[in-house]
């Protein structure tokens, strides 16, 4: 898909959680909510991107939340 | 005959007290409540006195005298309408003395009528008439031949009802009707004594005056003189059935007048709960799309859209969808399906497709258009209040001292809603009103906003913390309410973040446009005004930030206590019939029905056991992820039931191109929609007068429709899913939808107590409904919040990245108009044209003139996603800089020109936003004349088919 709005998307939900002030609740938030409501295929394609590239246009905290939950955003199935 | 269509009439309104008194009406005992007329108690007790000029939807008048009753120890014949029921009181309805009274008014009444009853269209169902039997009426003493009115002239300039003033008895009851059931205003008496005729506005034809076609005064006409046109036309009905409206969230409950299956008009139901009898021009009239000629009666297939359409059997279209979703499952994989369906569908039509694609797709690939309107506040409520619903009914207004409306526009897109609201604020409510928009409810006849904060759109969630802030800082919360009912560590977060002076109305008055005086105003009277009440529509929820300010609304209610008792509460208007329902029972790509994550084991199990396949536990794709999947090669079919995703759907190129990359789209649909131009497969559907099944409104109440007449191209919707599910292999056994809802109630908590024989009972359900609520629950969070506690939520503001720039500088809105329908497939097929025939920019005069643009001018509106061209109306109601632009027709391009931006949380599309250019121009733009070239093939192709040329 096409990663710019994948990119455009998680930035925007990192927006919303960057204004929890507990990180560790802001990154349970982020990495919850790709959980939740990112088809697997998505969820996939952003984590490939945070490997390759670093996730170099995404927000620090979408990477961090992306990294350190990552098994959860693994497909299930 | 017609007796049976007819409601009992008490002649006035019920009241409601706590003390009752007790009184003798011709030798009985009668008890009512106190305030309750005479001719109420009489009628309650089955005793009916004549009457003419009162009914019980309107509040007693007295002016024909008919009424007239004899009280023991009174001079003179008061009129029973108007005098209340006294403790004691004896009182007696006929008496000689009455009797030729009352035979008198009549003859009078009677001298200035036409005599021509037996080929009158109300003849049969004339109070009038009535009343000439009842008194006794025999001759006319003062002959036919004086001064009347029965060569006065016909008003027909409405297209749905004729006014005939040579029948008008000046009874005011239309009059009334207007200002009390509607709010509208338009009708007076102009003239004195025997001039005195009803009049709209000034003197003008009902089409040139104020009127809005809501029905209410031919409704409440006793005579012909206000009367539909339909019936005129075939005559009065033989029988009736109660069924639901089939446009708008608020349900209104109709009685579909018949003779045979041909229905003769629609009437508000008295006994429906979300519209006591009340309707607008849409469900009153609006309905002949239903029958029209471009309904689409056979199955057709082409393999590819540039093909000719081939009128097939229904086994054939059936065996050609399935043979292609296997194909294409087999060789791009199972995810690479899905299906999407209409909030305009049935629960049990949704429900139907939802199992479809969850057990013969064997995918979590279905979506609902409520994505494109409430998706944010079934995701915002949830996680703020525990529920994904409004939580009051439309009555609990009756209860409200403050009521703030944001981002929703109730006279046009809620109209019966929007009465109930004015009704309330004629009685001293006051009046808060957010919205970019100087929209009706601002200022209109003897209602007026005490607040109306005129905020830059897409800064909602700055207005909402600003509201917030005021209240925090300045002690205005409900600090008890917080501590016993929400969590605390979060409510505590969400306070000190509020506080903050970057969250203050002088702060974000920059962001917001407005000024911070006025929302510091609006935020006190909210907090201290008594039950306050919030309102709200797309407008808060078509943003970046639709989700944060969903939540940002959960948050005022809660932080001033008002929620969980009548009068208060957060309710979205929804949009369509039943977008709550849609989403009750699990459309969406990550929940099973009742809002159960698919990635909850012991919910998947329940289903797993009842419908024998295993369900995957991840979200499916969304109904924009669809199109991105498509545009990457990895989605390749869809199953579309209801839904017109190229017109409704933002970037309409956007869609087109995701759709062009598909190999097989299956429209199911009673029109040949714009999507259906790039479909494979067409399967005929059934219009709401064809089918049984249920629409939950916005007040999470479920009501029946039920089928008048045959489905006209032979299946109800509910039973082409069956087939179609058959034909994948997966087998569905329903003989009734009825079973469907059984199927529905057994597998969700919240629906439990929930079945047909209970709505026919009860007339319609307010869910939650099962062993707790055996009657439902018209009031949410009355003691617990559903989650437990109520939980803050911060909402911090995001500026959205669609911003106004040299090359844009205008910002787009868009929104929807009373006589319209969203994409207009049923509207535009109807009279209802006649107010709305074309989309129009509306621009402030100031933007209009720096640009050389001249009211009905046409205009290019430009932006990053495309061009498209409209007729200008400069309107005083835009703010500078803000332009608005309506939706219900596909030439238009509405959606050539929205971004695929969307909310965070759920991809509802940031309609509401678009950054533009506008200038005049003289063609229309490059993407219509595609467009028109490309549906004019389309039609090429449907007629092909429809003459059996292929
Ligand atoms: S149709 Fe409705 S708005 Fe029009 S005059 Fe009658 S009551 Fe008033
Ligand atoms: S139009 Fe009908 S309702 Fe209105 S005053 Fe005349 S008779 Fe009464
Ligand atoms: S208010 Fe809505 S539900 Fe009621 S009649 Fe109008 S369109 Fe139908
Ligand atoms: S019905 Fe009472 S005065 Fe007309």
């Amino acid at each position: 898909m096409d990663i710019k709005n994948l990119i455009h998307m998680a930035n925007q939900i990192g927006g919303f959680f960057e204004a929890m002030p507990d990180r560790e609740e802001a990154l349970l938030g982020i990495s919850g909510h790709l959980q939740h409501f990112w088809e697997p295929r998505m969820r996939k394609q952003l984590l490939e991107y945070v490997d390759a590239e670093d996730g170099k246009e995404l927000k620090p905290i979408v990477v961090s939340a992306m990294r350190a939950h990552r098994n959860r955003l693994l497909p299930q199935h | 005959m017609l007796e049976q269509l007819n409601e009992k009439d008490f002649g006035t309104p019920r009241r409601i007290a706590e003390q009752e008194v007790t009184l003798e009406i011709d030798g009985m005992q009668v008890t009512v409540a106190a305030g309750t007329s005479i001719m109420r108690a009489a009628a309650e007790s089955g005793v009916n006195v004549p009457k003419l000029c009162a009914t019980d939807s309107l509040e007693p008048f007295g002016s024909c005298r008919l009424c007239l009753v004899e009280i023991e120890g009174r001079k003179g014949y008061p009129a029973s309408c108007t005098t209340p029921a006294e403790q004691g009181m004896k009182v007696r309805t006929q008496s000689p003395k009455l009797q030729e009274l009352r035979k008198g008014v009549m003859e009078l009444y009677i001298s200035d009528h036409p005599l021509d009853c037996l080929t009158c269209a109300a003849n049969g169902n004339c109070e009038l008439q009535d009343m000439a039997g009842v008194t006794g009426l025999r001759e006319v003493r003062y002959g036919y031949d004086g001064e009347n009115h029965i060569h006065s002239q016909k008003d027909e300039s409405n297209p749905y009802f004729t006014y005939d003033p040579s029948k008008c008895i000046v009874c005011n009851r239309c009059v009334r009707a207007c200002e009390e059931t509607q709010g509208t205003y338009a009708l007076t008496i102009s003239g004195r004594g025997f001039e005195s005729r009803v009049s709209p506005g000034q003197d003008q034809p009902f089409m040139d005056s104020e009127c809005v076609s809501c029905g209410a005064c031919v409704q409440a006409c006793p005579t012909a003189t206000l009367q539909e046109k339909t019936v005129i036309a075939i005559g009065q009905a033989e029988h009736s059935v109660v069924t639901t409206c089939a446009y708008c969230g608020v349900g209104c409950s109709f009685k579909a007048e018949m003779k045979g299956s041909e229905v003769v008009r629609m009437v508000p139901d008295k006994n429906g709960h979300a519209n006591e009898g009340h309707s607008c021009v849409k469900g009153r009239f609006a309905w002949g799309y239903a029958t029209h000629q471009d309904r689409i009666l056979k199955p057709m297939i082409r393999s590819k859209i540039t093909d000719p359409w081939r009128e097939v059997s229904w086994a054939e279209a059936l065996d050609y969808a399935a043979a292609e979703f296997k194909r294409i499952q087999k060789k791009y994989g199972r995810d690479s399906v899905g299906g999407i369906v209409s909030s305009r569908c049935t629960n049990e039509e949704g429900y139907l497709v939802q199992k479809l694609v969850r057990t013969a797709f064997g995918n979590n690939n279905v979506d609902t258009c409520a994505r494109v309107c409430h998706s944010p506040t079934g995701y915002g409520l949830k996680q703020t209040l525990g529920e994904s619903a409004g939580t009051q009914t439309f009555k609990s207004v009756e209860h409200s001292d403050v009521i703030m409306v944001i981002g929703a526009n109730p006279t046009d897109a809620h109209p019966v809603f929007a009465s109930r609201m004015k009704k309330r604020l004629l009685n001293g409510a006051k009046l808060i009103v957010i919205d970019p928009r100087h929209i009706d409810l601002v200022r209109s006849p003897h209602v007026e906003a005490d607040f109306h904060l005129p905020l830059k759109p897409g800064t909602n969630v700055a207005m909402l913390s600003s509201i917030a802030h005021v209240i925090v800082t300045e002690g205005l919360m409900a600090t008890d309410f917080i501590a016993q009912r929400c969590e605390d560590k979060a409510f505590q977060q969400w306070r000190d973040f509020v506080a903050l002076p970057e969250n203050s109305p002088e702060a974000m008055q920059d962001v917001t446009g407005v000024q911070a005086e006025l929302v510091r105003g609006a935020a006190r009277l909210y907090a201290t005004g008594g039950n306050a009440a919030i309102y709200y529509g797309l407008g808060v929820t078509e943003h970046a930030q639709g989700s944060t300010a969903v939540m940002g609304i959960a948050n005022l209610a809660m932080a001033t206590g008002n929620i969980g008792r009548e009068g208060v509460g957060v309710n979205p208007l929804r949009g369509q019939n039943n977008v709550q329902g849609s989403c009750d029972i699990g459309s969406f790509p990550h929940e099973l029905p009742g809002y159960r994550h698919v990635s909850d084991s012991t919910t998947r199990h329940l289903f797993e056991q009842a419908w024998g396949v295993e369900i995957q536990p991840e979200p499916g794709l969304r109904i924009p992820n669809m199109f991105d999947a498509a545009l990457d090669g990895s989605f390749k079919g869809v199953y579309c039931q209801g839904e017109d995703i190229v017109q409704s759907d933002p970037n309409t190129q956007h869609v087109t191109a995701a759709l062009s990359a598909m190999e097989c789209i299956v429209v199911q649909d009673i029109f040949m929609n714009e999507t259906a131009m790039y479909a494979h497969v067409f399967l005929p559907g059934s219009s709401f007068l064809e089918k049984d099944g249920t629409f939950t409104n916005a007040e999470r109440r479920i009501s029946r429709i039920r089928k008048v007449m045959p489905p006209k191209a032979g299946y109800a919707d509910w039973e082409v899913t069956v087939q179609l599910a058959r034909r994948l292999g997966y087998e569905m056994n329903y003989a009734h939808p009825a079973e469907i809802m059984d199927e529905i109630a057994r597998l969700t908590p919240t629906f439990h107590g929930v079945s047909y024989a209970k709505l026919d009972q009860l007339g319609s359900i307010q869910w939650p409904c099962n062993d707790d609520a055996p009657l439902g629950t018209p009031i949410m969070h009355v003691d617990q919040f559903v989650r437990g506690k109520g939980k803050f939520i911060i909402t911090k503001y995001v500026a959205t990245d669609e911003k106004v720039t040299r090359k844009f500088p205008l910002i787009l809105t868009t929104g929807r108009i009373l006589s319209q329908y969203n994409v207009g497939a049923q509207t535009r097929r109807t009279e209802n044209v006649q107010w709305h025939e074309q989309d129009l920019l509306e621009i402030h005069p100031h933007d209009a003139e720096e640009r050389g643009i001249k009211d009905g001018g046409w205009v290019n509106i430009q932006s990053r996603a495309g061009d498209t061209v409209l007729r200008a109306k400069v309107s005083e109601r835009m703010q500078p800089g803000v332009v608005y632009t309506t939706f219900h027709f596909p030439e238009s391009g509405a959606n050539v020109i929205t971004t695929e931006n969307s909310d965070w949380a759920t991809n509802c599309p940031e309609y509401k936003v678009t950054a533009v250019q506008v200038m005049p121009v003289s063609e229309p733009s490059g993407w219509q004349k595609k467009y028109t070239r490309f549906s004019k093939a389309q039609q090429a192709l449907l007629e092909q088919a429809q003459q059996g040329t292929t």
